[in-house]
């Protein structure tokens, strides 16, 4: 019996410095067997436990996605413990990474509708797997009009910059990339992510919008996304908590009822209409 | 159903015959500490004047700190973490109080659910065969028969043993209890008197039991009704978040992971945890989601009465024990909590 708790041996193969600040580094791990990679069967919207040894575990959402190939994406904030360990790891180091953990994005009640993706910051990571999900050429079809709203402080604070710039160039997205203020050498859009939201105008029909981003942007999103039409069940986001064994058992990641880890972290505003806000 | 009697004179032979395949674990005094642990003879159990254990007896089966996984920092296999060889011995227990039982059963769910199985707990649970003892005689704290249980539950045991003054009745409920007593010289055939007698003691007991707590309304209150509900600002307010309950409880199991680091490489460990600790939710930005005594105290009650009831089809979280109203330091009362939450 395959034990839930023993991570996958993984190589890191490529570290990328995403930001002008250095604290978002992308790890590209390929695993050491291939037979894991098998095993590591996912969605966008699932995260996995990263592990340093010695120093501990952290759950991050999952940057890649399964069409892409072997390997596995992960883009992480230098912030404690782990990630700072993580940080301070080279390329061709072995690590451990467990999952894929928790729910994913509704892809199945996503089939045959309108896209809208809103993200800001970091939060973008499994907003990132979901894009090249839904725009890899046999799941492109899948789905309706694909609008990006994406938005960060600077144009040096944007993740996958030459993602963007791929995207920018095709005609089947919506494409809004979003910086807070004018900048020397931007030439895109300025604002912050709810006004953009509010200018871009989605339409609500036959359609479902995925929302990851910093409180205070969700904050001043969400009645953005009712004034244009978005039910609750239509909007989806995904939550953080703290977490330790990620299978729902260690008890400490529940928003009521529900643990983050295993019921979520995908959940509707319409879910999260019904439970306490401990998140 | 198969029941046997174990003369209280045939004890020491009992435990003589079962030593030859199982490790034997009973009820035993350190100082004024009741716990359970390996013993090779009646007089080291502490049966006659014995309640139930101070602490609950759920690290037979899921220890204050076990050991996960491993690596090595050095060589081939470095920085790879490894399965721990988990092969624990057959293990009989007796002396199981009914609540601690019926505990285990609802914490076997939430050790294996429809993804994932925790063979920490699994395995042990798997080699040990859990003969319970009735309590023909309740404590004033105990409140079973208010939470599905009985001082004669039978749920999570593999046998059931009654006091029966001179000797124990045997009620063998499990294939797994079957195969114990299976060859046993020490054990006899059951009188049909002995098991009217069990009868009347489970009957006289369940009448004995002097605490209720109502609990019925609870299920028609949404989370969020509860959750909101003003009595939570009073109910926290003598609360030290000592984590005293959490410990004691047998239900409660939450716990932590840690690597810890020696010379040559580490391990990870998995160590009880405590949903009254501040340190137990927060982010690493420093957002707690359960940054106040309150939500902490609230997030206990409504898991034990809410929140695993929502997700397991009414089974409630609390077995009745007790322990936690005998040892709070401040007199937080479940009893009254769960009292208030379905008013």
């Amino acid at each position: 019996m395959k034990n839930p708790y023993l991570p996958y041996p993984v190589r890191i193969d490529k570290i990328v410095i995403e930001t002008e600040d250095r604290n978002l580094k992308s790890f590209k791990f390929l695993f050491l067997n291939a037979d894991d990679r098998k095993a590591f069967d996912y969605t966008p919207g699932q995260f996995a436990q990263l592990s340093v040894t010695g120093k501990g575990e952290i759950p991050i959402g999952i940057a890649s996605s399964p069409t892409e190939g072997d390997h596995l994406l992960f883009t992480v904030n230098k912030m404690g413990l782990v990630t700072t360990a993580l940080h301070n790891l080279s390329e061709g180091d072995i690590m451990g990474v467990r999952g894929p953990l928790g729910n994913s994005y509704p892809f199945d009640a996503m089939k045959g509708k309108d896209i809208i993706i809103i993200g800001g910051g970091y939060a973008f990571t499994t907003l990132r797997s979901t894009m090249v999900y839904l725009l890899d050429k046999k799941n492109r079809a899948d789905f309706g009009k694909i609008t990006l709203i994406y938005g960060a402080r600077t144009p040096g604070m944007l993740l996958y910059k030459e993602t963007l710039e791929e995207w920018s160039k095709r005609d089947d997205i919506n494409y809004n990339v979003t910086v807070d203020r004018e900048a020397p050498g931007w030439k895109g859009i300025v604002g912050f992510v709810p006004a953009v939201t509010e200018k871009v105008a989605p339409s609500s029909t036959n359609a479902i919008a995925i929302i990851c981003g910093p409180p205070v942007m969700i904050k001043f999103t969400l009645p953005v996304m009712t004034k244009l039409g978005f039910t609750p069940e239509q909007t989806v986001t995904s939550l953080e908590n703290r977490m330790k064994c990620g299978i729902g058992i260690c008890g400490r990641c529940n928003v009521g009822p529900e643990y983050v880890c295993k019921d979520g972290p995908v959940f509707t505003m319409a879910q999260l209409k019904e439970m306490p806000q401990e998140y | 159903m198969e029941y046997k009697i174990l003369k209280k004179n045939n004890v020491d032979t009992f435990i003589g015959e079962l030593k030859k395949k199982y490790k034997f674990w009973g009820p035993k005094k350190k100082t004024k500490q009741i716990t359970f642990g390996e013993v090779s003879s009646q007089q080291e159990m502490c049966l006659e004047d014995f309640t139930n254990s101070s602490m609950s007896p759920k690290g037979i089966f899921f220890p204050q700190s076990e050991i996960m996984l491993s690596f090595k920092k050095s060589g081939e296999q470095a920085n790879i973490y490894k399965d721990v060889e988990i092969s624990p011995s057959p293990k009989v227990v007796f002396g199981m109080r009914p609540c601690d039982a019926r505990a285990f059963s609802l914490l076997d769910k939430i050790f294996t659910n429809d993804q994932f199985t925790d063979n920490y707990w699994v395995s042990k649970r798997e080699a040990t065969t859990l003969i319970g003892l009735g309590c023909n005689a309740p404590c004033s704290t105990c409140f079973c028969t208010s939470v599905n249980s009985h001082p004669f539950d039978e749920k999570g045991l593999d046998l059931l043993a009654t006091d029966l003054g001179d000797r124990y009745l045997l009620k063998v409920l499990t294939e797994k209890g079957k195969k114990m007593t299976e060859g046993m010289s020490s054990l006899e055939d059951a009188k049909d008197s002995d098991i009217t007698q069990q009868k009347e003691l489970s009957t006289k007991a369940e009448g004995a039991i002097t605490s209720h707590v109502s609990v019925d309304k609870i299920k028609d209150k949404s989370v969020l009704e509860l959750y909101n509900n003003d009595m939570w600002s009073k109910v926290y307010e003598s609360c030290l978040n000592c984590g005293t309950c959490t410990y004691v409880c047998p239900t409660c199991h939450c716990f932590d992971v840690q690597d810890e680091v020696s010379k040559e490489g580490g391990v990870r460990i998995r160590n009880w945890d405590s949903c009254m600790s501040w340190l137990f939710t927060i982010h690493t930005t420093g957002h707690n989601p359960r940054p106040s005594k309150k939500e902490r105290v609230r997030q206990r009650f409504m898991h034990k009465f809410k929140y695993i009831p929502v997700k397991r089809d009414g089974e409630i979280g609390c077995v009745g024990c007790g322990r936690c109203v005998t040892l709070c330091p401040v007199n937080i009362d479940i009893r009254e909590v769960a009292n208030l939450m379905n008013d």
